[in-house]
Order: C-alpha cells, then sequence, then structure tokens
C-alpha cells in the first residue's frame, strides 16, 4: 500500500498564543510540533504499512522550516518526505490548501489512502480532509477511531467513524481519504529513525512542480478572508469551596449550585 | 565554532523528553514517595533504545554518539535523577567500559545483551570503608588457575537489586595500593553473589541502591577486565563517563527548577505583583538561569571531546563539578521561590533537592573535584595516556550492522 499523511506543523499545545493590535498571532519562542491530530494518523499508517507492506509518504505545505516537523514523521517510520514550498503559497485558505496537497498526491501516483488528523491544533477548522477528498474525488471518510479491515487486493476498507451520536461502521471504496480521530498511541522516533531523517534530503515542490499557476494559489485564490482577529476576552474564573459535613452533603450544595447557575 | 544542536541531536532530545515528560513525570512522585524503582522502567528505556544509546550497532546498540548519551541524560533528570542513575551505572560506567577495554569475546558475551538492554549491569567499586579513597579497597581477588575467587563487600551500588552483571573491582594484590587492582565482570548468577537493597535515602527513592557481598566467588580468568593490575586505571575511566552524564543530568536538575520556579514566579502574587517582579527573587532566577547555560556547555564540551577521542578527565570533573555544585544552590533556591509549597511534597522542587544532594557525594565528592581542578591548574597533575583510550566516535564504524554469523 503507499499511503500518503499530509501533515502540519503547529505551534505546541502547551504554547500561549497572543494576538497583537494588528491581529498578528504569536506564539512566541514556543516549540513547533507535529499537529498532534496528525500524529495519530502517521502512527495508523506505520502500522498499515507494517501489515499489509508499501511505504508511507508524509507531505506539508509550509515555510522551509517545516522540514523539521516532515523529518521527526520520518523519524518515526515514515519512508519519504516531500515539502509544498513556494512563496505563492501564502495566504492559502484551507480549499487551496487542499488544492496543493491533491496536485501532490496526484503527482505522486499510485495512491491508496490519504491519512490526516481530522484538524489542526492552531487552526482547528477540520475542512482540509473533506475538501481534499472533494478535490480527488474519492470518498471520505472522517473521524475514524477505528479501522476494522483493509483488504488491499479487493480494495475496499472498513471503518468506524466516531460521531457525536455513536459509531458509524462504514465501508468504502480505495483509495480513499481518512481523517484520524484519537486511535492510537503514537510511537515515539527510533534512533534508526532518528539517524535516517536527519540524513535524508527532502524535495522541494513548487506551484510550478505541481502544474499549478500562480492565480490557483495564496490569498489571491482563496475565499476565505480574515477582516479581524482578536483574542477572545480573557474569562473571569472564580473559584469556590463548598463546605459540608458529609460527602453527601457536599454533593447536595454542589447540585443547588448548580441548578442556580442554570448549568444543569 | 558551531554552538547548534544538528537535527540529529535535537531529534533526540526531543523524543526522551516527551518519553519523561508522558510516561513518567505522571508517576514519579508515588514512587519516591514508596522508595519502589517503576518496574517496567528498563523494558520501556530499552525498547526506546536508551540502554545503549551510544554503542556501536554492532554491539546491540542504537549508534548515537556521546554528545546524545548526555543530551537524553539531561532530559531525563529534568523529570527524575533515578532515570538519569541508569544511564550512568549501566550505559556509563559499566557498559562503556566493556567498550574501552573489553575484548571481542568479552563484548560479545556481555556488551551485546547490555546495549540490547536484556541484561542490565552495574559498577562495584565502593565499600563500607572505602570511598573517595577507591585504592583502599578490601575486596580481594585471588587467582586459582583459571578463575579467580572473589571475596569483598561492595556498597552504595546504584542498580545492586536489579542488575544481571557486575563490573568489580578487586585487589589482585593486596601488597601493591592502587596498581594492586583488577577488573571483573561477575555475573549475578556466579556462586556467592548475594545482593540487598539500602532504604531510607535522602533522595533518588525511585531508584534502587544496595550492597553486594561475594563469597569466595569463582570468577573465570576470560572475565577479568583488562590486565590484572589495571584495576584502578579502569575504575578511573569508567568514572570519565559516569561523571559526564551525571554532569549532564546535574544541567537537567538546574533545569527543573528554573522552569518550576518560572511557572510559580509569575503565578504567585504577593504586595500586589507577581513575585517574579521583586528583585530578591529575579536575583535567584537569574543565577539558575546563568548556571543552567554554563553546565550545559560544560557537559557538551566534555561530549564533544569524548566525540573526537580526547583525553576529558579534567574537563568532565570540572563539568561534574560545576554542575552539581549548581543544582544544590538551584534546588535550595527553588524551594525558597516556592515558600511554604516548596517546603512539601506537594511539588516536585523539594525532590530536586534531595536528589541533588547526592551528586555532590557520588562520582567524586565536590571536595574530591576541587584537589582534582586546583591540582591540573597548579601543575601537579597531568593524565598519561591509557593503554586503552575510549574510542572516538565515527559514525561509520558506530553504526555499521553486524557481520552476518
Amino acid at each position: 500500500m503507499h499511503i500518503v499523511v499530509p501533515i502540519k506543523q503547529t505551534p505546541d499545545t502547551t504554547a500561549t498564543i497572543t494576538v497583537d493590535a494588528s491581529g498578528r498571532i504569536s506564539w512566541g519562542d514556543a516549540p513547533l510540533i507535529v499537529n498532534p491530530w496528525d500524529e495519530f494518523a502517521i502512527e495508523e499508517s506505520l502500522r498499515l504499512k507494517e501489515k499489509f507492506g508499501g511505504k508511507v509518504t508524509v507531505i506539508t505545505m509550509g515555510p522551509e522550516s517545516a522540514k523539521e516537523a516532515l523529518k521527526q514523521a520520518v523519524a518515526m517510520g515514515c519512508d519519504e518526505a516531500i515539502l509544498l514550498h513556494d512563496p505563492a503559497f501564502e495566504g492559502s485558505d484551507t480549499v487551496v490548501t487542499a488544492t496543493i496537497l491533491a496536485a501532490a498526491v496526484r503527482k505522486l501516483g499510485t495512491v491508496d489512502l490519504v491519512f490526516m488528523g481530522k484538524e489542526s491544533v492552531d487552526g482547528n477548522s477540520a475542512q482540509v480532509p473533506p475538501a481534499l477528498a472533494r478535490r480527488l474525488g474519492w470518498p471520505l471518510l472522517a473521524y475514524v477511531g477505528k479501522i476494522r479491515e483493509v483488504d488491499p487486493a479487493g480494495r475496499t476498507m472498513v471503518v468506524e467513524r466516531i460521531l457525536e451520536e455513536g459509531r458509524q461502521v462504514v465501508r468504502a471504496p480505495l483509495p480513499a481519504v481518512l481523517s484520524a480521530m484519537q486511535m492510537n498511541e503514537p510511537r515515539y522516533p527510533s534512533f534508526m529513525g532518528i539517524r535516517k531523517a536527519a540524513r535524508m534530503q527532502i524535495p522541494i515542490w513548487t506551484a510550478a512542480d505541481l502544474g499549478l499557476s500562480p492565480e490557483q494559489v495564496g490569498a489571491a485564490a482563496s475565499a476565505a478572508r480574515w477582516p479581524a482577529v482578536f483574542a477572545p476576552p480573557k474569562q473571569e474564573v472564580q473559584c469556590e469551596f463548598l463546605q459540608g459535613e458529609s460527602p453527601e452533603e457536599i454533593a447536595r450544595a454542589l447540585v443547588d449550585r448548580l441548578l442556580a447557575e442554570k448549568v444543569l | 565554532m558551531d554552538f547548534r544542536l544538528s537535527d540529529e541531536h535535537r531529534m533526540v532530545q526531543q523524543m526522551v523528553r516527551e518519553f519523561a515528560e508522558r510516561e513518567i513525570r505522571p508517576v514519579i512522585k508515588e514512587h519516591d514517595r514508596a522508595q519502589k524503582p517503576i518496574p517496567w522502567l528498563f523494558e520501556r528505556m530499552a525498547a526506546l533504545g536508551l540502554m545503549g544509546i551510544c554503542i556501536p550497532v554492532k554491539y546491540g546498540g542504537a549508534g548515537m554518539d556521546y554528545i546524545s548519551l548526555g543530551l537524553a541524560c539531561e532530559e531525563l533528570e529534568r523529570v527524575d535523577s533515578s532515570l538519569r542513575v541508569v544511564m550512568s551505572v549501566h550505559v556509563a560506567l559499566n557498559s562503556l567500559s566493556l567498550l574501552q577495554w573489553g575484548t571481542e569475546e568479552q563484548k560479545q558475551r556481555y556488551l551485546v545483551p547490555q546495549a540490547k538492554g536484556e541484561k542490565i549491569a552495574a559498577y562495584a567499586l565502593t565499600e563500607p570503608g572505602a570511598g573517595s579513597d577507591a585504592a583502599a579497597i578490601r575486596a580481594t581477588a585471588r587467582r586459582q588457575g583459571d578463575v579467580y575467587i572473589l571475596n569483598g563487600e561492595k556498597t552504595w551500588i546504584s542498580l545492586a537489586d536489579l542488575a544481571d552483571h557486575f563490573l568489580v573491582i578487586a585487589k589482585t594484590d593486596p601488597e601493591k595500593g592502587h596498581r594492586g587492582m583488577s577488573a571483573f565482570i561477575v555475573e549475578r548468577s556466579f556462586p556467592g553473589v548475594k545482593t540487598g537493597t539500602l532504604h531510607g535515602k535522602l533522595g533518588v527513592r525511585a531508584g534502587n541502591t544496595g550492597w553486594i557481598v561475594l563469597e569466595d566467588t569463582p570468577v573465570p580468568a576470560e572475565n577479568r577486565l583488562g590486565e590484572e593490575g589495571e584495576g584502578f586505571y579502569i575504575a578511573m575511566a569508567a568514572l570519565d563517563n559516569g561523571r559526564y552524564t551525571v554532569a549532564a543530568g546535574a544541567a537537567g536538575l538546574i533545569r527543573a527548577c528554573l522552569e518550576a520556579s518560572v511557572k510559580y514566579a509569575n503565578e504567585r502574587m504577593t504586595f500586589g505583583r507577581r513575585i517574579g517582579e521583586h528583585q530578591l527573587v529575579q536575583e535567584m532566577i537569574a543565577k539558575m538561569a546563568a548556571n543552567y547555560e554554563i553546565a550545559r556547555l560544560l557537559y557538551l564540551r566534555a561530549g564533544w571531546m569524548k566525540n573526537m577521542g580526547l583525553r576529558n578527565t579534567r574537563e568532565t570533573s570540572l563539568a561534574k563539578w560545576f554542575a552539581t555544585e549548581a543544582a544544590v544552590q538551584a534546588a535550595l533556591d527553588a524551594i525558597q521561590i516556592h515558600g511554604a509549597y516548596g517546603y512539601s511534597d506537594e511539588y516536585d522542587v523539594e525532590r530536586y533537592l534531595r536528589n541533588a544532594k547526592g551528586e555532590v557525594i557520588y562520582e567524586g565528592t565536590s571536595q574530591i573535584h576541587t584537589i582534582l581542578q586546583a591540582e591540573y591548574a597548579l601543575g601537579y597533575r597531568r593524565d598519561r595516556p591509557l593503554r586503552c583510550e575510549l574510542p572516538a566516535y565515527d559514525p561509520e564504524i558506530w553504526r555499521a550492522e553486524p557481520a552476518m554469523a
């Protein structure tokens, strides 16, 4: 199987995000990491590779420094990595991002699965997986919590999707686009992987390499606009300790307060 | 000069940091309180390749360099000293001694399973009556045909109860002082080997420390490491590596103190402002920040010298001395910044102090290192070449796969 994992380099989840008066977002000097949702997709893809053979190619659209995220994925066990980088890509919204990723997937030739996190921890839009599936014309299996079976020869797979109402079991033909929930414990990079990643020369694909014209990418091609960016107002939080003689009494006091505050 | 870490080093750092944060941080306090080692620790560290991090691939290791060993120690001790102690004892004091002095047969038999983490290794020099004065040890090894008969008692031995292999230093010629010492690879399964636990330590309470008694233990002559009479030099060369890991770990401990202090100083309010805005708190934070950077540069230089194959006894001693003293001070100041909370085990900083105090005692007390540094400066001490030096790091050799048998 050939599995492509599009990932995103995001600020660490513990970073303090600030927005200045002109709407510029900053995470200070917090480290950049592989989007944690994508790590589930990487792990699951590596397990599929271990089971069925084949290879895992990791791709990302971003600045040169995003190579670090790709190297992290290679250190975990991915076989190949490609950076999609072009100054013209800057300002691309989720739909244009999907256009660029789709062009890269097509350029990679035979691909059985595209597997990515359900969303990024910075943008949180969850729009790229469906947009990418649409661009490729492949079925979308979003919010996958478990892979039940894969039949590479019969070109089908069965997954469990996690929905608000419960779990949904879906069968789909391959190739397909999957987006991962928290479905496994991502492995650590191995020393062998680290050595391979450190040595790896990561190719860069530009808009021209992907057969995309400057008009098709970047802010100009994007439908989404950002008229204003601001931090949500700080919530005032008050902490109150409920007193009581027994746990039951404290629990009753808690229920009363929750009802009074209309939480329940 | 290039002060940047390579991609490889940064990934090692990140991987070890994530492991320690994700798997050890949540459980360490309860193990420290209970004085119980984490039962699955070796298995996890072995699975990650840490137990043979800087050992060549052909000897079962991960094939990384000595700087990676230091970086791993820093990250491990940032969470708890007991993790770094495993690296000091198993990797640095024992396994690197086998790499440095061992015959090919000894490496195959003992280093390979150790580097894979299938066997655990410890180092036994200290005795009830001999610590800093290593030449005063009383354990004996008497040659009897093809075996040596070992007798003696070792104490303050990290991993004593858990190790499969011990590097034991004993006197083959009690008349000769430090030239009468030899080193032996002793297996736990050899007759007459007994071990026991020392409880009630001030710090490193999640780490196992104990004693070993050898009673007429027969050790095959082929298990002698190095030549007869070379034991003192082997023991000291081992300390050049052990002290390096202690220095790197202590840098991690200072960083842990700094991080905890910065966080708390930005949360806690007194006199209407964050305590971090008070100059006397700032002074303590500034010293921690400076000492962390100094400790880090000193251990990285020592690691670089090891990579280059340069003798580093002096530089490693300096790194260990400075970093451990600074760690004790950083932990004291971290507690001071945390006030009464720091004095309780609700916060981690009291553990940092208890763990730091051991470091100015083991692997050369601060007094020994003070004297060493003075003697080097005064020209009273010079290091003579060893018969076997720690091999310089060569990525080609370290990463070569073993030849198929």
